[in-house]
C-alpha cells in the first residue's frame, strides 16, 4: 500500500446525496439494468441441495422465499442503511410492522420498555393496548422529562423509544441525554426518525441504536405506497449484560446460533429477519420497494423544499388573525428551540401544529373550506396535508386521552407540502375567511 | 467458543457447529483492527460441512481478552498456541491481510503443523501509509473511515452485499470500532508496517497453498500478491475481478467457491485422530 495510490487523507466513501440514487445496487451484475429492477417473484431457484442448505443455514447470502428477503427490497435496505450510517436494514410493509418487529426481536413476555408519551396514534395503542396482550408492559414519560426516563426504568426493561419530534405537539426528545441513560443502563435507545428522515438527522450519531421509519411518508414522499424499515446502527454490545437472552443464547430455530456472537453488528436485523420475518411475515412487496426508491432518489432536494415552505408557513402562521399559537421548532420561543437547532441543523422539518381561532367549529370549517390542501390521515406528502386531530385522527379517543396525547380541540395538524408557498397561502386564506364567519359558509 | 491461551481468554467461532476433536481443523485469522465476524460467510459452510473451524479474535480483539500482540512473530507463534491448546497436532490456516503476514510466517515457523495455508489480499509485506499508521495510533477515528474507503473496491462501494440488508463498508467500520481504535488497528498496523520476513517466510513454505487476489485491491495490489506467491512452491493463484480488498465480505460466494474447492482437495473433511 503505497501513499501515492490514495486519493488524499479525507475518505472518498459516496456522500449522501450519491448514497440516495446508488446505494446498494449495482447494475453488471442485473444485466446492466440502470434502474433497479423489480424482482416479482416469491422464490428463487437453488443450484444444488448443497446451495439449498447452506442458504437456510445462513451459510452463505442470497434469497430464498421473498418473506424472508427480495433482491429489490434489498437494494431499498441497503440504500436506507446507507443513509442513517447503519450496518444494516428490515424492510416491511408498513412503519407500524417495523415497530412491531424491532419490539418483538427485543422483548419477550414480562419485558418492560420505556416510551415517550408522545407518538403516532397508532403506535400509542400499540404500546398501550396490544403489546399488554403479549405480556410487554410500557411506561410512558413525557419527552421533555429526561429524569422521567431514567426513573421509569425498571430490572425487566428492555429498551427506551421515542419519536425525536413527538405527534403532534412537537415536543422534543432529548436524544444524545436519553441514549446515555438507556446505555448507563445497558440497554438501547430506539427511535422514529419518521418525521426527520435521514436529511435532517441521523439518530446513530446522537446515541441511537435501532431507528425505524414509516417509509410511507416523506422518504417515499409520493403517498403512494405503505412501507416501513428498522435500522441498526451496529455499536449496542448486546453481551454486556444478562438482559438479551433472545440475542445471545443459543437459538434452536438455527442450529443453537448466538445472533450477537455470530453477527455483532448485524445481530439484531439478522434476528429480526430470521425469527420476526419467518414467524410474523410482515413483508415489503417488491412493487412498493421499488417506488420507494424512486422517492428516496430525490430525498435531499424534496427535504430542503419540505423545510422551507414550513419556514414560511411558520411566519405566515404566527402573525395571522386567525391563528391562536403555532407550534413548530422554529419559532423562537418553542421550549425545545435550541435543542432543535442542535439536532436538526439541516431543518426542523415539515410539521407544524396551530389553534384556530374560534376553537373546534373553526377548526371543522377551516378543514372543509380549503382546496389545494387534502384533508387526510398521512404526513409527509409532496402535497399539503391537513387534519383536524380532535374530529379526525384521535377521534376515537375520550377527553383524558386526548390531553394526554397532547391535543386541544383548536388544533390543526399541518404537513407542508412542496407546491408554490404562495398557492398554499392562499388556500389557506379561503380556510380561515371561512373559520371566521363558520355558520354562513355552507360546509358540504 | 471460549478456551484459554498464555492464561488469557480467547474467543473464536465456531461457525455456528460445535467444535469436534474428530474434525480437521481450519484456523481463520483476521485481518488489523477487525474481528471473527468478517469470516461469517466462509466459516458457517465450513462448519457444516465436515470441518472444526476456529474464526479467531485475535487477543485485545472482538470478544477475546488480553492485550494486542505487537509483531508479526508474536501472532505467528500465538497461532501455533492456539492449535495446541483447543486439543489438535495440525490445522489449516486461512488468512486474510495482516491475517496473510500472520500465516505464512507461522506456517514457516512450525511447517509440520500446518496443512494447508490459504492467503486472501495477501503481500510478503503490508508497509502503511504513514498518515493511516498515524491516525490509527492516535485512535482518530478517521483511520476506519480511511481504511474502509480503501479496502472496498469500486463495486464495493455502492454496496449489494449478498447477506440481504447488510451494508459492508458500515458493518466493517463498526467491527473495527468496537474497541479501542489504538489497541486495536493501532498496534496492527504497527505490526505490519515493522514486519520484514515474509519473503524469507515463504521461500520456507513447501504446502499447498492457494493466494485469492483482487484486482480493484489497493491495499494488497495483486503484483503484490503474485510476487509473495511466485516464492511459495507450486501455489495456486486465483484473481477475483471487479473486487476489492475486503473479498470476503464483496464477494463472499465467488471467494467460497475457490476456498472449497481448494481445501476440500488438499484437505478433505475426513475423520482425524489426535
Ligand atoms: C411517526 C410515525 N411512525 C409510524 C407510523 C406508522 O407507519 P405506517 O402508517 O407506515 O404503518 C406513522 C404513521 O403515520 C408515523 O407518523
Amino acid at each position: 500500500m503505497s501513499d501515492k495510490d490514495k486519493k488524499g487523507t479525507k475518505p472518498n466513501t459516496y456522500k449522501f446525496d450519491t448514497l440516495s440514487l446508488h446505494a446498494g445496487y449495482q447494475p453488471h451484475k442485473n444485466a446492466g439494468s440502470r434502474q433497479v429492477p423489480i424482482y416479482q417473484t416469491t422464490s428463487y431457484l437453488f443450484d444444488d441441495v448443497d446451495h439449498a442448505a447452506a442458504l437456510f443455514n445462513l451459510e452463505r447470502g442470497g434469497h430464498i422465499y421473498s418473506r424472508i428477503s427480495n433482491p429489490t427490497v434489498a437494494v431499498l435496505e441497503e440504500r436506507v442503511a446507507s443513509l442513517e450510517g447503519g450496518t444494516a436494514a428490515l424492510a416491511t410493509s408498513s412503519g407500524m410492522s417495523a415497530i412491531f418487529l424491532a419490539v418483538m426481536t427485543l422483548c419477550e413476555a414480562g419485558d418492560h420498555l420505556v416510551v415517550s408519551s408522545q407518538l403516532y396514534g397508532g403506535t400509542v395503542n400499540l404500546f398501550r393496548l396490544t403489546l399488554p396482550k403479549f405480556g410487554i408492559k410500557c411506561t410512558f414519560v413525557k419527552p421533555r422529562d429526561t429524569e422521567g426516563f431514567k426513573k421509569a426504568i425498571q430490572k425487566n426493561t428492555k429498551g427506551i423509544f421515542g419519536e425525536l419530534v413527538g405527534n403532534p405537539g412537537n415536543e422534543i426528545m432529548n436524544m444524545p441525554e436519553i441514549a446515555k441513560i438507556a446505555h448507563d443502563a445497558g440497554i438501547p435507545l430506539m427511535v422514529d426518525a419518521t418525521y426527520q428522515t435521514p436529511y435532517l438527522c441521523k439518530p446513530f450519531e446522537h446515541g441511537a441504536d435501532i431507528v425505524i421509519h414509516s417509509l410511507t411518508k416523506w422518504m417515499a414522499g409520493h403517498g403512494s405506497s405503505m412501507a416501513g424499515i428498522l435500522v441498526e446502527g451496529g455499536k449496542f454490545d448486546w453481551m454486556q449484560n444478562d438482559k438479551f437472552p433472545t440475542m445471545t443464547a443459543p437459538y434452536e430455530g438455527y442450529h443453537g446460533l448466538s445472533f450477537a456472537e455470530e453477527f455483532g453488528p448485524t445481530a439484531f436485523t439478522m434476528k429480526a429477519r430470521a425469527e420476526g420475518m419467518r414467524d410474523f411475515g410482515p413483508c415489503l412487496s417488491p412493487q412498493n420497494a421499488w417506488n420507494v426508491l424512486q422517492g428516496i432518489e430525490t430525498l435531499s432536494v424534496r427535504m430542503k423544499k419540505h423545510c422551507s415552505n414550513a419556514d414560511e408557513m411558520v411566519k405566515y402562521l404566527s402573525s395571522h388573525e386567525s391563528v391562536a399559537w403555532v407550534s413548530h421548532p422554529n419559532v423562537p420561543d418553542h421550549p425545545d428551540h435550541e435543542l432543535a437547532k442542535k439536532l436538526l441543523p439541516n431543518g426542523r422539518g415539515s410539521m407544524i401544529a396551530f389553534g384556530i381561532k374560534g376553537g373546534k367549529d373553526a377548526g371543522v370549517a377551516f378543514i372543509n373550506n380549503v382546496k389545494l390542501a387534502s384533508h387526510l390521515a398521512n404526513v409527509g406528502d409532496t402535497r399539503t396535508l391537513v387534519i383536524h386531530p380532535a374530529s379526525g385522527t384521535h377521534s376515537q379517543m375520550d377527553e383524558a386521552t386526548l390531553k394526554f396525547a397532547g391535543l386541544s380541540h383548536d388544533m390543526i395538524r399541518l404537513s407542508v407540502g412542496i407546491e408554490d408557498i404562495d398557492d398554499i397561502k392562499n388556500d389557506f386564506e379561503i380556510g380561515f375567511r371561512a373559520a371566521r364567519k363558520p355558520r354562513l359558509v355552507s360546509n358540504q | 467458543m471460549k478456551f484459554k491461551v498464555d492464561g488469557h481468554e480467547v474467543y473464536a467461532s465456531t461457525g455456528g457447529r460445535p467444535f469436534d476433536k474428530n474434525k480437521p481443523l481450519i484456523i481463520f485469522v483476521h485481518g488489523s483492527g477487525l474481528t471473527h465476524m468478517t469470516w461469517v460467510l466462509q466459516t458457517r459452510y465450513f462448519a457444516f460441512h465436515g470441518y472444526s473451524c476456529l474464526a479467531l479474535d485475535l487477543p485485545g480483539h472482538g470478544l477475546s481478552g488480553g492485550e494486542s500482540l505487537k509483531s508479526i512473530e508474536d501472532m505467528a507463534d500465538w497461532i501455533s498456541k492456539v492449535i495446541e491448546s483447543v486439543g489438535f497436532k495440525e490445522a489449516s490456516l486461512v488468512g486474510h491481510s495482516q491475517g496473510c503476514l500472520v500465516t505464512v510466517e507461522c506456517t514457516a515457523r512450525y511447517p509440520d503443523k500446518i496443512k494447508t495455508l490459504s492467503l486472501m489480499g495477501g503481500a510478503g509485506a503490508i508497509p502503511m501509509n504513514k498518515e493511516l499508521l498515524s491516525l490509527a495510533e492516535n485512535n482518530d477515528p478517521k483511520a476506519v473511515d480511511l481504511m474502509m474507503d480503501w479496502a472496498h473496491g469500486p463495486a464495493g462501494h455502492f454496496g449489494g452485499h449478498p447477506v440481504p440488508g447488510l451494508y459492508h463498508i458500515n458493518t466493517g467500520g463498526m467491527l473495527a470500532k468496537s474497541r479501542t481504535i489504538k489497541n486495536t488497528l493501532g498496534v496492527d498496523f504497527r505490526a505490519c508496517d515493522n514486519y520484514k520476513n515474509g519473503f524469507e517466510a515463504a521461500k520456507k513454505i513447501k504446502i499447498p497453498t492457494l493466494s485469492i487476489l483482487a484486482t480493484d485491491d489497493k491495499m494488497c495490489p495483486v503484483k503484490e500478491g503474485k510476487k509473495l506467491a511466485d516464492l511459495i512452491e507450486g501455489s495456486k493463484v486465483d484473481i477475483i475481478d471487479n473486487c476489492g480488498h475486503m473479498m470476503l465480505l464483496e464477494e463472499a460466494d465467488r471467494v467460497l467457491k475457490v476456498l472449497k474447492n481448494f481445501i476440500t482437495k488438499n484437505y478433505p473433511a475426513k475423520k482425524v485422530i489426535n
